[in-house]
């Protein structure tokens, strides 16, 4: 799961976004939903993110009360668990998509799932399905004990969520819990397209470059290659997730691809 | 240690904060703030005079021997919540936190509501104190409450009915934890009862205390002595976290709290979270919830929508484990049961939620017997809730005809 690197040890979604750094820009991250709109065709969608430009993939576990999620991503889970979503498809899909492409995996989960999993449970199951770690939006590190744990003894990346409300010494704590990256969320609010990627995204990943972070990834609201090229001006990674969630919903694998291409433009040294 | 000293976060393993960062600053910034106004005595005389002169506190107690008579001879006491300003406990807590948020400088309140009462208290408190004022509310709970829709919007309020999930009383709390995300800076989220993420939990337990207190004094003065249980409803559990404080540390008084069993706790329709649910986190806190394997959380059921919330405050939680105070399940049918006997014995109609209470107290006081006082907290009226009663006991169409 890991290894060394310059003395310290670096995850393989370190290793991936410090290249993409190194090559003087960064990393596209994208998120699509697990058995939306079926099992198998979120596999082939996480694949085609995977084919087209995308460096890491974020696979979302539906939630019966996502929080975190606006109205697209809201619709999309929605679905997936009226159709019959069950914690296992979350694995058997990160099997297949790891079984296929190179790419590392990481899961979105809200926590009470992985809690009745079984957090030592979950994180032996994510491991062995070549799962590379967990984003947990409603999980601080406060209250983290037991994946701090879990996770440290199995390899896995924890990413916390830093906020531009946060406090230094917040901002510090996420720094250095987190592993993999820390999810530096780009305003107040929910997820979801937004005309502009707030202004706070810019001053928080400042803030989080002095807190110590080296790989700080800017979410929500982005959903165009020209964003994606603003924040990664700035930023180590750009999380898009309504925008491929709709692509899919509206225009099948196809348009996934399509859509996942353009956005990946704006990883491209100009 | 005392029981009625914790202060949070945590109840035993229950409470905390399981919210997204974003909502951090606000709840560190909210804990804060109440801490202070506890200890500042014009907080505390400004909310005084403001229940002596609003609310109407302190409530009475009302003896009911009539009905005591179907309670195996046990002497039973109501406190009369129900005779608080927007007919229930609710407006304790909204008009402490509507403080709170005044003393923060934000000028919009958010809430969430399942029956409306909550919202009714909120929407009052906004116009009491020039603020604005959004309730979330299911669309499904808009149809089946329209009269209380409507009270909000005349009081100023705006009622956005929520329409994702299944569309109740979680779902509204979901959408109200995204508004506060997105306007923290301006918003106070008043949430109505004793769950959520600290400092929620204990703050609401601490703007309800009050009725615990008084009752306290009201019994010794009627009586010469404490009662020996004290009974309330528990959905997420204010009002009976209420009652049930400032007893905690008086080993000899049983606490019992009355969960709603829908169609039976066995059966697949019920709310009896502590009954039935096991520990999980939903909305910010740990706590008993009603969840299938995998930790979605389950719908719940109950002919009464205060009641309707499959979580329930880590405070109860906690007083469950440690064997502190018992929770047990009651059914639609002996909660009505016991309305109406109270309406027909007593001339009080009690809200359905309140009605839980009334029906366990029923029982409970046939196995305590006659030299027993219970003290039964009547949380709220029922005048909310003649639709879902008229419905019910056939009334509207059998008793218009008798006229």
């Amino acid at each position: 799961m890991t290894e060394s690197h310059g003395g310290t040890t670096e995850s393989r979604v370190e290793r991936v976004i410090r290249a993409r750094r190194e090559a003087g820009t960064g990393a596209l991250i994208g998120y699509l939903p697990v058995g939306f709109p079926d099992l198998d065709t979120s596999v082939e969608a996480a694949v085609a993110l995977a084919e087209n430009g995308v460096d890491v993939i974020e696979l979302g576990l539906p939630y019966s009360d996502p929080v975190m999620d606006g109205p697209v991503i809201q619709a999309a889970t929605q679905q997936a668990l009226a159709q019959g979503f069950r914690l296992r498809d979350g694995f058997e899909a990160v099997r297949r998509i790891t079984s296929r492409v190179d790419t590392p995996v990481v899961l979105m989960t809200y926590w009470n799932p992985v809690v009745q999993y079984g957090v030592d449970r979950f994180a032996d199951d994510l491991a062995a399905a070549g799962g590379a770690g967990l984003i947990t939006p409603d999980l601080i590190p406060d209250e983290a004990g037991e994946w701090i744990a879990a996770s440290d003894r199995t390899g896995l990346d924890r990413i916390f969520l830093a906020a531009p409300s946060s406090t230094a010494t917040r901002l510090e704590q996420a720094v250095s819990t987190s592993r993999g990256f820390v999810y530096a969320v780009s305003t107040m609010g929910i997820t979801g397209a937004r005309s502009d990627v707030d202004t706070a995204a810019r001053g928080l990943v400042d803030r989080l470059r002095e807190a110590g972070s080296e790989s700080a990834c800017v979410g929500l609201g982005i959903s165009t290659a020209e964003q994606v090229r603003e924040v990664l001006a700035y930023a180590d990674g750009a999380i898009v997730g309504s925008a491929l969630v709709s692509a899919l919903a509206n225009g099948g694998v196809e348009e996934v691809a399509r859509t996942a291409r353009a956005l990946s433009d704006g990883t491209r040294v100009s | 240690m005392a029981l009625r000293t914790q202060t949070g976060p945590y109840f035993g393993e229950y409470g905390g904060r399981y919210v997204p960062e974003s909502l951090i600053a606000a709840l560190d910034e909210l804990a804060a703030e109440y801490e202070s106004a506890r200890v500042d005595p014009a907080f505390q005389a400004e909310l005084a005079e403001l229940h002596r002169t609003y609310t109407g506190r302190p409530s009475i107690i009302t003896e009911v021997p009539r009905f005591a008579e179907h309670a195996g001879g046990a002497r039973v006491i109501l406190k009369r919540e129900d005779l608080n300003h927007t007919g229930s406990h609710k407006i304790n807590n909204v008009l402490g936190q509507a403080l709170v948020a005044k003393r923060l400088g934000k000028t919009r309140l958010i809430a969430e509501t399942g029956a409306g009462q909550h919202g009714v208290a909120t929407a009052t408190a906004a116009a009491l104190f020039g603020m604005s004022c959004i309730v979330y509310m299911g669309e499904v709970d808009t149809e089946r409450q329209a009269l209380n829709v409507a009270r909000m919007r005349l009081l100023g309020a705006e009622v956005i009915p929520v329409k994702t999930g299944s569309r109740t009383l979680k779902d509204a709390i979901n959408d109200a934890l995204r508004d506060w995300v997105a306007n923290v800076d301006t918003t106070h989220y008043l949430l109505g009862t004793v769950a959520g993420p600290h400092p929620f939990p204990v703050m609401v337990r601490d703007f309800h205390k009050i009725i615990g207190e008084e009752a306290r004094q009201q019994v010794l003065d009627l009586t010469g002595a404490l009662p020996t249980a004290v009974t309330a409803c528990v959905g997420g559990g204010s009002n009976a976290m209420g009652i049930f404080h400032a007893f905690l540390d008086d080993p000899d008084v049983q606490l019992f709290g009355y969960e709603a069993a829908g169609d039976g706790a066995d059966t697949p329709r019920h709310a009896a979270t502590i009954t039935k649910g096991r520990p999980g986190v939903l909305h910010g806190a740990r706590s008993y919830m009603l969840q299938d394997e995998d930790g979605q959380t389950v719908e719940s059921h109950s002919i009464s929508a205060g009641l309707d919330y499959p979580g329930v405050g880590p405070e109860h939680a906690w007083l469950s484990d440690i064997g502190r105070a018992s929770y047990l399940p009651v059914t639609d049918a002996a909660a009505m049961n016991a309305l109406r006997l109270l309406s027909r014995t007593e001339g009080i109609i009690p809200a359905i939620e309140s009605a839980h209470a009334l029906a366990g107290t029923l029982e409970l006081g046939r196995k305590l017997g006659p030299e027993s006082v219970i003290l039964v907290n009547l949380s709220g009226r029922g005048d909310k809730d003649m639709e879902t009663a008229g419905r019910y006991f056939d009334l509207i169409d059998a008793e218009a005809e008798q006229v």
